[in-house]
């Protein structure tokens, strides 16, 4: 029988059906027990899997694609359907991108930590190929063949002797009746026949990112909508004293004017103490905002200054410090040493800036929660909501939209929050905008930090004894207010975990109160960490009159995996990944340093005022090393090219992981030239781009990126990891080039940038 | 009332004078790709033309505009086809994108005044325009680019 001209209608009459409103359901693949796909509506994702990514196929042949993850301009929306689409052999062009909703069903969808491809690549993988299957043996039973005599290719399955075609838009409906197959009977495919996985596929709203087309969280619009705009305290743990409100109802337009709750104790996603002005329109909340007369208790933190206190945490280093872990014994190295140096860091307090402040829009109909909003992670706005509202989970339907960056910020969902209890208040669908000055001045923080350094060095140049300590103000104060020095999992990015091989270290911490709220950052403790590492690894090199590339390969040592519990007794929590899957390996460290010094002319004889300087990290499981030249004339300080290597594993999308190394570089030069939070009698002094900058195009090098084993070894991190070794490469040139040891950031306190 | 042209289509919108220019568009039109940046002029992420010069709207009030012609993106290209635009899109320069109708809205004045910039040239003009993705290579190379298809176009005309 010629099958390859039989239309859609006829083959499914043949199969005894001609319904409409095909669909694969392709629920999660539980190993032991297979069962039957769950017929539900793929954009109403009720089902409750441990971890389900969907495939919806149409009759007209499209294929829905979820991404279950945020998409904030690190290119998961693109990275994950690649996966899927590339085990289901599914053609490109047809394939349909949704974004999915908040739901437990797709596991953990908090998109930080640079996780969306390395935490979920495996199950990507199975969920395509799981749904390939089910087609091949839909056409294999028609073709009453078996299913090794049929194969996928572009949409359509093939059988191998007739060479007859069925396409996945016909297939559809009788193959999601078929039973899951075992996932441990899912062939894959070998990384040779990858069609998609590894390629630089465009980014999937790239048209209409280009033409005005996109919505972000600031672009939801509802019947009645109601526009917020919210006058925090300016001290966290402030009060309101008494407030008056008549002029901003004075404002036509202003609706209503609402008391929000009191900030709590321990701080989690829950509202800031403030009053809301809302609105018909986001100018006359504005307007009706800045007509608030409002008289704050400030509270317990009204007496915080954080210069101040930085003083306090060199002093509690010196005085009073706690042992985290430690190898040997550092007295004994210290005494072998022929000199000693010492040197302290600071990295001051950052917020992250997002080009799109937080937003989010809720309401409150039918029964549920609706919320629109661009966050980072659904499932806390449903929980969190739940939380403070005291009701279901399930009452809460979280849509996340585009994000207009997030880097951290929009994991915690406060804004969500504020919308929720706003729409109650209210009964009606409430927009909370924050404006720019809301974002600096009300955020989680990337924590100021000190770190102190000491390191002995014999006569050979090797180091005999490395001593470290940091303190900075933990972001698990946010969800227990009772937490007050470094965690193990603060100190297992960059600091616990170890690279260099020394006989005797030591690593301890100190005491910090939380003064704001504290949250994670495009790369988080790292940022400090490898700064530290990276400077003070450079003064040794230039002390002991040793090329610093030499001496990071020299300290290095062996080609090894280290393992920091074996090797010091620290609980290393290696960005929740096995070791064993993930190590930590010294020789992936020394190749993307080595690749680095291959392909950057760091040894290049300069004019005066220019040099190259080096670092090197693993942060999220990746490998990145990054060469600088900058030129200091006159206390101007210019960056005039950045070379990057990473190793992140095998690469999904070749482009994006250039375009987050790109971007990395650029968001670490913000950070060691400019990124300055202070706070002054308990409040955030910077308010808008004027007195927080961030890189601008006339500040921006031209930037080199180089992949390192992108074909090898499971998928790492791409967001973050690429800053970490930013800040230190341009302090360390700025030494090459004039001889000035900076370690302090921001690099404008000292020289026009 | 005031009468606005938008894309080339007339809007009577009942807004306040001092109302900028940025949330007339977004909140009152509802033509939304024009975006919120800072409020002060400082990040160009609202940049949108005024009879043809690029303007922040988020600190030009309404009444500036009265009888005269503003373009967004919208009004670039709906099909995504104007040189630029192809450019942005052949250089894959978006991440999160929300900055880029108003780098876009930028450029386009940058090519129109000056048809050959040089490096030093889309610096000054782009620097207005803040990335926080940190995609100025890109849009750099995009501008060449697109210079360089404008340039021959023009050259096909004249």
């Amino acid at each position: 029988m010629n099958t390859t001209k039989l239309s859609r209608r006829e083959f499914l009459s043949y199969a005894g059906i001609a319904s409409g409103g095909l669909l694969l359901g392709c629920s999660s693949i539980n190993p032991t027990t297979p069962s039957l796909p769950k017929f539900v509506d793929v954009a109403e994702n009720i089902t409750a899997q441990p971890l389900n990514i969907f495939v919806a196929i149409k009759p007209d042949n499209t294929v829905e694609i979820i991404s279950h993850r945020a998409e904030m301009g690190q290119g998961s929306k693109t990275g994950i359907p690649q996966i899927i689409a590339d085990e289901l052999e599914a053609d490109w062009a047809n394939v349909k991108v949704i974004q999915g909703l908040g739901d437990k069903a797709y596991g953990d969808q908090n998109t930080d930590g640079s996780t969306s491809i390395r935490k979920f690549y495996d199950k990507l993988r199975e969920m395509g190929a799981s749904a390939r299957v089910m087609l091949e043996q839909t056409a294999a039973d028609y073709w009453n063949v078996t299913i090794d005599s049929v194969y996928a290719k572009n949409n359509f399955i093939i059988n191998k002797s007739t060479g007859g075609t069925l396409s996945y838009g016909d297939l559809a409906e009788l193959a999601s009746k078929q039973p899951l197959p075992a996932t441990e009977s899912l062939i894959y495919k070998s990384s040779a026949e990858f069609k998609y996985i590894g390629k630089p596929v465009p980014i999937v709203d790239l048209h209409d990112m280009v033409t005005g087309n996109t919505t972000y969280g600031i672009d939801v619009e509802l019947p009645d909508l109601l526009v917020a705009s919210i006058e925090r305290c300016p001290v966290l743990h402030g009060s309101i004293k008494s407030f008056d409100a008549s002029k901003a109802f004075d404002i036509p337009g202003v609706i209503d004017v609402i008391e929000m709750p009191a900030t709590p104790e321990t701080v989690l996603y829950f509202p800031l103490t403030g009053i809301a002005v809302l609105a018909t329109n986001t100018w006359t909340a504005l307007q009706g905002r800045k007509a608030l007369e409002i008289e704050w208790e400030l509270g317990k933190n009204k007496n915080h200054n954080s210069k101040q206190v930085f003083d306090q945490f060199k002093d509690r280093l010196k005085n009073s410090p706690q042992t985290v872990a430690k190898k040997g014994d550092v007295a004994k190295g210290f005494t072998a040493a022929s000199k000693v140096l010492e040197a302290q860091y600071l990295v001051p307090y950052l917020v992250h800036a997002p080009m799109e402040p937080p937003m989010a829009t809720a309401w409150f109909h039918d029964g549920i929660c609706e919320v629109w909003a661009s966050v980072q992670n659904p499932q806390a706005v449903m929980e969190q909501g739940a939380a403070m509202m005291k009701l279901e989970v399930d009452t809460f339907k979280v849509h996340t939209t585009l994000l207009g960056g997030g880097f951290g910020r929009k994991s915690k969902t406060d804004f969500a929050n504020e919308a929720i209890y706003l729409a109650d208040k209210t009964q009606r669908a409430v927009k909370v905008v924050w404006s720019r000055e809301d974002d600096i001045q009300a955020s989680y923080y990337h924590a100021g930090a000190v770190q102190s350094m000491k390191a002995g060095l014999n006569k050979a140049g090797n180091i005999t004894a490395w001593q470290q300590q940091a303190v900075y103000p933990t972001i698990a104060s946010t969800f227990d207010h009772t937490k007050n020095s470094p965690q193990d999992f603060e100190l297992s990015l960059g600091f616990g975990d170890f690279a260099y091989d020394i006989d005797h270290v030591l690593m301890q911490k100190a005491h910090a109160d939380a003064p704001v709220r504290i949250g994670w950052m495009r790369s988080v403790c790292n940022i400090q960490h490898a700064f530290a590492l990276n400077c003070f690894i450079d003064e040794l090199a230039h002390s002991a009159n040793i090329p610093t590339e030499k001496f990071i390969l020299n300290a290095l040592g062996n080609n090894r995996d280290v393992d920091p519990k074996l090797t010091y007794g620290f609980a290393f929590t290696n960005y929740s990944e096995e070791l064993n899957k993930h190590p930590y390996s010294i020789s992936r460290y020394k190749q993307v340093l080595n690749k680095l010094i291959a392909n950057t002319p760091i040894n290049e004889t300069l004019p005066k005022g220019q040099g190259w300087g080096i670092a090197v990290h693993r942060s999220f499981v990746s490998y990145v090393a990054v060469a600088t030249k900058v030129e200091v004339i006159d206390s101007k300080l210019s960056i005039k090219e950045i070379h990057c290597t990473i190793d992140c594993g095998l690469g999904v999308n070749l482009d994006r992981i250039r375009s987050q190394m790109e971007g990395a570089m650029i968001f670490g030069i913000s950070i060691a030239l400019m990124g300055n939070i202070d706070i002054k009698n308990g409040a955030v002094v910077q308010s808008n781009f004027h007195d927080y900058p961030v890189t601008r195009m006339n500040q921006s090098p031209k930037i080199v990126v180089h992949l390192v084993n992108e074909t090898e070894n499971p998928p790492g991190g791409v967001g973050e990891p690429g800053v970490p070794p930013v800040a230190p490469s341009i302090t360390n040139a700025i030494f090459a080039a004039t001889g000035k040891r900076y370690r302090e950031l921001p690099l404008n306190q000292y020289l026009s940038v | 009332m005031i009468k606005l042209t938008v894309n080339d289509k007339i809007h009577n919108v009942e807004a306040p004078d001092d109302m900028p220019i940025l949330w007339v568009l977004r909140d009152l039109l509802k033509i939304k790709g024009t975006k919120f940046g800072c409020g002060m002029g400082q990040c160009g992420a609202c940049t949108v033309h005024v009879n043809g010069q690029a303007i922040r709207s988020c600190i030009t009030p309404v009444v500036v505009a009265k009888n005269a012609k503003i373009t967004t993106i919208e009004g670039v290209d709906a099909k995504g086809e104007h040189p630029i635009q192809i450019a942005w899109k052949e250089n894959n320069v978006p991440q999160c994108g929300y900055c880029q109708s108003g780098q876009i809205m930028s450029a386009l004045t940058l090519l129109k005044d000056n048809p050959q910039p040089t490096d030093e040239d889309i610096n000054n003009h782009m620097s207005g325009n803040i990335c926080r993705c940190g995609t100025y290579p890109r849009i750099k190379t995009a501008i060449k680019e697109a210079a360089a298809v404008l340039a021959n176009q023009a050259g096909a005309k004249s």
